[in-house]
C-alpha cells in the first residue's frame, strides 16, 4: 500500500523576516543533484528580497544583542536539538546536493549539529575571553567589551551545503549579530531546511534570513548595501571577489575572508581545529571601551 | 598685571586687549576677556636641531629621494619654512618595501626577548630625548608645547614601552593559538598627532614580528625623521623601519604594492574608504583609524564644572583636530543655559597663541588647508542658520589660527553636526529624555567616541550600552592609554589599537 501513496513534494522558498515567501520576482531555478538530475526548483531571490532580508535582521538585530548571553546560549543550543529531529532529512538533502553515500552524508549532519553545540557554548564566554581590565597609567577604571556589529551579510560555503553554512552562520550569531544569509548556489536545499529549523526554535523572526539565488545577481547587491555592517565573504565566487570588496569599502563593511591559500572546494570542513575557531567569533564583534574616573 | 576695576564689562564676540576692561562679576557667561594677561613663557627651541634637509629613510640610512625632488615643511604658527624634506616617489616605496621584506627574514624569526629590548630601548630614548620632539613636534604641527610635551611624547614612549614586554608574551595573548607576525606592514599615520601614531603603529607591528614601511603626514615629517634617528640609536636592525615621507598619491602606492603583507591607517573616512579598496582583492590584512563625530551627552545631574572641563577638553585639546573629539554636545534641556554660560566664562579664559609658549592651551592649525576648511564649515554653520559664538581673543598676525567657536541652535541636519570638522568648532545640540540622547548620538555614520555625564552609575552604564562608539569616556574625555584599546564602529574604521586588541591587527594565528 505505501508504494501506491503519491509524495507530497515540498517547496523550497525564502526565509525572510521569520517567514517563508517566494521570491518577490515569481523567479525560480533548477537545483540540480551532484549527477546532474534536476531535483527541485529554489527561489532565485531578487535585490528587492535581499533588502527586505537586510529590513528584517536590523529590525531584529537589536533585541537579540540585548538578550542576555546565557539565555542565547540556550537558544542557539536549542536549534541543535531541532537539528537532530530532522536528520533524516539533512541527510537525503545533504547526500543529493553533494552527491555522498549516505554514510558519509551522515556524518557531515551529525558534525553540523555538533558544531552548532559547540559554537552556542560561547554564548556567556567568548567575553570573558576576548574582553579586558586595563591596567591604565592613572586614576580610571578602564574595561573592553565586545559587541556584536550588527547585520551580517553572509555568503556560504558553495561546496559544503550543511556544515560549511553551519560552521559560518554560529559564529556570528552567538554574540547577538542579525544575519542574512546568500546560500550555496548549487546546492541550496538544505539551507532552506535549516531555515523551517531556526523557524520552529527560538531563534526571533528576522535573526536570521536565508536567501537562495543566484551569487552573480545578489552578492554585489549586499556588498553595496550601507545597512550590512559585516560581511562574511568566504563564498563569493573568486571572479567576484574584488569587485565585491571594493564596493564594501563604501560604508566600510568588515571583511571576513577564507585565509590567504583555502579554496572553498577543498576546505575540510570535518576538521574540528580548523573550524572551531573563537577568531571566527571574533570577526564579527566590535570592541568597546569605557573610561570612569576613580575617586570619592 | 593690575586688576582693572572698570565695571562696563565688553560685549561678546568684541576683541578685548588683556587689561582693558574686567567683568564686574563672574559666571554672566558672556564670555568676556580674563582681566589679567599672561606674561610670554616660551619653551626654549635651543633643545632641537632642525636640518637644512632631511632625506627618507631606508635600509637603516638617510637616502635622497629616487627623483631627488623635496618638499618643504613649514612651521604653521609663523608660516616660516623649517626644513626640505625628501619627497618620496612610487620607486621609493618599493624601495622601502624590498628593505622591510629584506629585514623581515631575521627580524621576524629574532627571539621574542630580544626584539623587546630593542623596543625599550627606543622607549628609553624617547624619554631621554622627550623635551626635543616635544619643541620638534609643536613646530611642525602647531599643536601646544603643553600637550606635545605631556601627552603627545610620553604617550607615544609608553606605546614602546608596552608593546616592548608583549613581544616575549605572545603565546599568552592569544591562548591555544601560536602568533605569527604578518610581515611587512604598510602605515600611513595623520598630522595631528604625528609621532604619538607613529608609535601606535611601529611598536605593535615591531613586537609581534613585523617590519614596517611607514609614510608620515606630507605636513608633519619632522617627528617622524627624528625618530629614524631613534632606531639608528637604538641600533635596530637595518630595515625593520623605513619612514618615507611623501603625499597622498605616493601612499596608495605603498598600500597597493603587491609585497605588502599588512596595511594600517589612521586619518580620514574617505581616504580610509580609497585604501580599502585598494586593497580589495588582495590577502592584506587592513585596519583602519577612521574619522568621528562625537557626542558628550551631559545629563542634568552632571557635575557642571567638571563636566565644562570635559567639554573644553573635549573639542579645543589639540586644536579640535581628534579624530575622537567630543565635537556634538548634546545638553539635556534643562540645564542647557546654566551650561552654555559656564561655556561661554570657561572659553573667555582659553589662551590662543604661540604653540611654543608654555600657557598656550590652543595653538595653530596644521595647515593653511585645514584652516580654510574650517573657515568653509563654520560659514556653512552661520549659513544653515546656527548661533555663533567666540570668545574675545586676540590672534597672532601671522600664522594658521582659529577661534575656538561654539554654535547654539544646531539641527541634527546642519552640516557642522554631521560632517568631521577636524578643528575647535563645538556643536551644542539639546535632548529631554535618554532615548533622544541616544537617538541623536548614534545619528551619525561614524562610531569612534563618546562621552556621557552624569552622576548616576546605573545610568552611565545604560548609556555606555547603547553607544555606538569604540570608546566612552563617562565623566571625562579624551584619556589615552596603551593598554586601552581605541578605535571605531561602523565608519570610524575596524581594528582596534593598543592594548591586547593591538596585537590583533599585526599577527596571523596558527595551531598550536
Amino acid at each position: 500500500m505505501a508504494d501506491d501513496r503519491i509524495d507530497v513534494r515540498k517547496t523550497y522558498k525564502l526565509y525572510i523576516g521569520g517567514a517563508f515567501p517566494r521570491s518577490e520576482s515569481g523567479r525560480s531555478y533548477v537545483v540540480r543533484a551532484a549527477d546532474g538530475s534536476p531535483i527541485a526548483n529554489a527561489c532565485r531571490a531578487s535585490r528587492k528580497d535581499l533588502r527586505e532580508a537586510v529590513r528584517a535582521a536590523r529590525k531584529a538585530a537589536g533585541g537579540w544583542a540585548d538578550k542576555t548571553a546565557m539565555n542565547r546560549g540556550q537558544v542557539l543550543y536549542r536549534v541543535a536539538e531541532l537539528m537532530e529531529g530532522r536528520r533524516d532529512q539533512f541527510v537525503a538533502e545533504v547526500s543529493g546536493a553533494e552527491g555522498l553515500k549516505e554514510a558519509k552524508a551522515r556524518e557531515l549532519v551529525a558534525r553540523s549539529i555538533d558544531r552548532w553545540v559547540w559554537y552556542a557554548g560561547w554564548a556567556d564566554k567568548i567575553s570573558q575571553v576576548l574582553g579586558s581590565a586595563n591596567p591604565v597609567a592613572a586614576p580610571y577604571f578602564n574595561f573592553t567589551i565586545p559587541e556584536p556589529t550588527g547585520v551580517v551579510g553572509l555568503v556560504a560555503p558553495e561546496q559544503s551545503s550543511l556544515l560549511g553554512l553551519v560552521s559560518r552562520l554560529a559564529p556570528p550569531l552567538v554574540t547577538g549579530n542579525a544575519v542574512v544569509v546568500i546560500a550555496s548556489e548549487t546546492r541550496p536545499l538544505p539551507s532552506v531546511t535549516l531555515g523551517e529549523v531556526l523557524a520552529t526554535s527560538d531563534v526571533p523572526a528576522g535573526v536570521v534570513n536565508i536567501l537562495t539565488g543566484l551569487k552573480t545577481e545578489l552578492v554585489p547587491v549586499m556588498a553595496g548595501h550601507v545597512d550590512v555592517d559585516a560581511m562574511d565573504v568566504w563564498g563569493v565566487p573568486d571572479d567576484l571577489r574584488t569587485e565585491v570588496e571594493m564596493v564594501a569599502a563604501d560604508n566600510v563593511k568588515r571583511l571576513s575572508r577564507r585565509p590567504a591559500g583555502v579554496a572553498d572546494a577543498r576546505f575540510d570542513w570535518l576538521d574540528d581545529r580548523a573550524t572551531e575557531r573563537p577568531e571566527w567569533i571574533a570577526a564579527f564583534l566590535e570592541m568597546k571601551t569605557v573610561w570612569h574616573p576613580i575617586g570619592v | 598685571m593690575a586688576i582693572p576695576t572698570k565695571s562696563d564689562r565688553p560685549r561678546a564676540g568684541e576683541i578685548v586687549r588683556p587689561g582693558d576692561a574686567a567683568p564686574s562679576s563672574w559666571g554672566l557667561g558672556d564670555g568676556a576677556a580674563i582681566p589679567w594677561d599672561y606674561a610670554p613663557a616660551p619653551e626654549s627651541r635651543d633643545v632641537v636641531t632642525i636640518k637644512e634637509r632631511y632625506g627618507l629613510f631606508i635600509g637603516g640610512r638617510e637616502v635622497a629621494a629616487s627623483d631627488g625632488q623635496t618638499f618643504t615643511t613649514v612651521n604653521p604658527a609663523t608660516e616660516e619654512p623649517l626644513a626640505l624634506v625628501a619627497r618620496g616617489t612610487p620607486a621609493d616605496m618599493d624601495r622601502g618595501v624590498k628593505a622591510a621584506r629584506k629585514a623581515f627574514r631575521r627580524w621576524g624569526a629574532l627571539a621574542g626577548r630580544e626584539r623587546a629590548k630593542y623596543l625599550y630601548r627606543i622607549a628609553r630614548i624617547l624619554q631621554e630625548r622627550s623635551r626635543e620632539f616635544a619643541v620638534l613636534e609643536s613646530m611642525d604641527s602647531g599643536k601646544p608645547i603643553k600637550e606635545s610635551r605631556d601627552v603627545d611624547v610620553p604617550l607615544a614612549a609608553a606605546h614602546f614601552w608596552y608593546y616592548a614586554g608583549w613581544a616575549d608574551k605572545l603565546e599568552y595573548a592569544f591562548p591555544g593559538r601560536v602568533a605569527r607576525p604578518l610581515g611587512v606592514a604598510a602605515q600611513i599615520i595623520p598630522w595631528n598627532f604625528p609621532l604619538l601614531m607613529l608609535a601606535w603603529k611601529i611598536a605593535p607591528a615591531l613586537a609581534a614580528g613585523n617590519t614596517v614601511v611607514l609614510k608620515p603626514a606630507s605636513t608633519t615629517p619632522l617627528s617622524a625623521l627624528l625618530f629614524a634617528e631613534v632606531c639608528q640609536q637604538a641600533e635596530l636592525p637595518a630595515g625593520v623601519v623605513n619612514i618615507i615621507p611623501g603625499p597622498g598619491e605616493v601612499g596608495m602606492a605603498l598600500v597597493t604594492h603587491q609585497d605588502v603583507d599588512k596595511v594600517a591607517f589612521t586619518g580620514s573616512t574617505d581616504i580610509g574608504k580609497q585604501i580599502a579598496r585598494g586593497v580589495a582583492g588582495s590577502n592584506k590584512a587592513l585596519t583602519l583609524e577612521l574619522g568621528g563625530k562625537a557626542a558628550n551627552i551631559v545629563f542634568d545631574d552632571a557635575p557642571l564644572d567638571q563636566a565644562v572641563e570635559g567639554i573644553i577638553n573635549g573639542i579645543y585639546f589639540n586644536q579640535g583636530e581628534v579624530c575622537c573629539a567630543g565635537s556634538r554636545l548634546l545638553a539635556q534641556e534643562s540645564i542647557v543655559e546654566p551650561l552654555i554660560d559656564k561655556l561661554k566664562d570657561r572659553l573667555a579664559t582659553i589662551r590662543v597663541g604661540d604653540p611654543l609658549d608654555k600657557n598656550t592651551d590652543v595653538g595653530a592649525i596644521n595647515s593653511k588647508a585645514q584652516l580654510e576648511k574650517i573657515t568653509e564649515l563654520v560659514a556653512a554653520g552661520t549659513a544653515e542658520g546656527a548661533e555663533m559664538y567666540q570668545p574675545a581673543c586676540d590672534l597672532p598676525a601671522r600664522g594658521y589660527f582659529f577661534r575656538p567657536t561654539l554654535f547654539t541652535n544646531v539641527a541634527q541636519s546642519h552640516r557642522i553636526a554631521r560632517e568631521e570638522i577636524f578643528g575647535p568648532v563645538l556643536s551644542v545640540l539639546t535632548f529631554r529624555t535618554p532615548e533622544e540622547a541616544v537617538e541623536k548620538a548614534n545619528n551619525t555614520a561614524y562610531g569612534l567616541s563618546a562621552g556621557i555625564w552624569t552622576d548616576k552609575g546605573s545610568r552611565i552604564l545604560h548609556m555606555v550600552k547603547r553607544m555606538k562608539a569604540g570608546v566612552v569616556w563617562a565623566n571625562t574625555f579624551n584619556r589615552f592609554d596603551p593598554t586601552s584599546p581605541f578605535g571605531g564602529y561602523k565608519e570610524s574604521g575596524f581594528g582596534r589599537e593598543g592594548g591586547m586588541h593591538g596585537l590583533h591587527a599585526y599577527v596571523r594565528l596558527e595551531d598550536r
